[in-house]
């Protein structure tokens, strides 16, 4: 195995570097190796102090984001070899605060995703004798695309407007806020209206779409945006009809 | 929760706009642009042309189409300026030109529709 391709990693340790710099190594380029194989590479035989996140290697845990030559990836689900002959540049997700190395600060996301109330909410919760919440396979289409997403955060270092604005919820937030409306047994739709129709929710995006060119679940955070532009719409022309509390 | 935003009736125009402009201009363009010119069909008349503005009807889609274009590119331009140039922090003087110019356009446009003679 005498193939081999050159990584540039960035490293940064914000307490004691002026600025992020760029690490150069040489790994095996294996055919069946993704970056991450790679990074764990470095980590395991080159250079222990490199950080990076990473937990279930399959793409379910949407922990190895990472920017790949400039492109926000799955770490575990890229190729080594569609890089060939390289250099592979690894950098941290854009549009977020730098921690150590490749890891990123989440918190800004984690929040606004807890503020889309991303759960099921009932009005009132029917005690467990009294049997599950059923629904249709019609039912469980209309929203299972979006309940796909792996909190992955691609689309909010994809998204342009994120970066340039970070009150902006961002896709992934309103993506998932968006499967909860549209599940049959959620009840707490008008709750997310507030945060998902203000000016820093859904309209704040101006549909430029790369979050859902990069999502790696296939998830249409874009497409869930405008549809809810259109709710959003439709419930501001009833409160504007009838004042009194037309809305649900 | 805080302001909840009036966007959606700038939105709704935007979009409206958006539809109407990119299902009726291009036919308009096709027939006044190429069609007719280019012999492909049979010019109408300026008499035929000027019977067909005079009515109702076609005033009224006239100055549908002119406004709503007008209020697309108003929210578009807008966002442009915004994101494109970064200038989001003057967003007053922005919104007032955008839409302001497309309110003014749409004047323009219904006095122009109503001196058809």
């Amino acid at each position: 195995m005498a193939e081999a391709i050159t990584l540039e990693v960035t490293r940064y340790h914000p307490e004691r570097d002026e600025e992020p710099s760029l690490q150069s190594d040489e790994v095996p380029l294996r055919k069946e190796w993704v970056v991450l194989d790679a990074l764990n590479y470095v980590k395991d035989k080159v250079d222990g102090t490199l950080s990076f996140r990473w937990s279930c290697r399959m793409g379910i845990c949407g922990s190895c984001g990472m920017m790949v030559n400039g492109a926000p990836k799955l770490t575990c689900a890229t190729f080594l070899s569609d890089y060939a002959p390289g250099p592979v540049r690894i950098a941290p997700l854009d549009n977020f605060p730098v921690i150590r190395d490749l890891v990123v600060d989440i918190s800004d996301f984690l929040i606004k995703l807890s503020r889309a109330k991303p759960w099921l909410i009932r009005k009132r919760e029917k005690p467990l004798s009294e049997g599950e919440y059923l629904q249709t396979a019609d039912e469980l289409d209309t929203y299972k695309q979006f309940s796909m997403c792996i909190n992955c955060m691609l689309c909010y270092a994809a998204c342009p407007v994120y970066g340039l604005d970070p009150l902006f919820s961002g896709p992934a937030a309103i993506a998932l806020a968006q499967r909860y409306n549209l599940d049959s047994r959620d009840e707490g739709s008008n709750q997310r209206l507030d945060i998902l129709s203000h000016s820093d929710g859904i309209w704040g995006c101006t549909f430029v779409g790369e979050c859902t060119e990069v999502c790696p679940k296939n998830v249409d955070p874009a497409g869930a945006i405008q549809q809810y532009k259109l709710t959003a719409t439709k419930e501001w022309m009833k409160s504007f009809l009838m004042p009194w509390g037309g809305g649900e | 929760m805080g302001k909840r935003s009036n966007e959606p009736f700038l939105w709704m125009l935007f979009s409206a706009g958006g539809v109407a402009a990119a299902l009726l201009i291009p036919i308009h363009l096709f027939l006044f642009g190429l069609a007719f010119p280019l012999g492909w069909l049979e010019a109408p008349g300026y008499d035929t042309l000027l019977a067909l503005a005079r009515h109702p009807v076609t005033r009224l889609y006239l100055f549908v189409l002119c406004s709503l274009g007008l209020f697309h590119w108003a929210h578009r331009f807008r966002y442009t300026l915004y994101d494109g140039l970064q200038i989001k922090h003057l967003n007053e003087i922005i919104n007032t030109l955008c839409y302001g110019g497309a309110i003014l356009g749409t004047v323009v446009a219904a006095y122009l529709i109503l001196r058809i003679p």
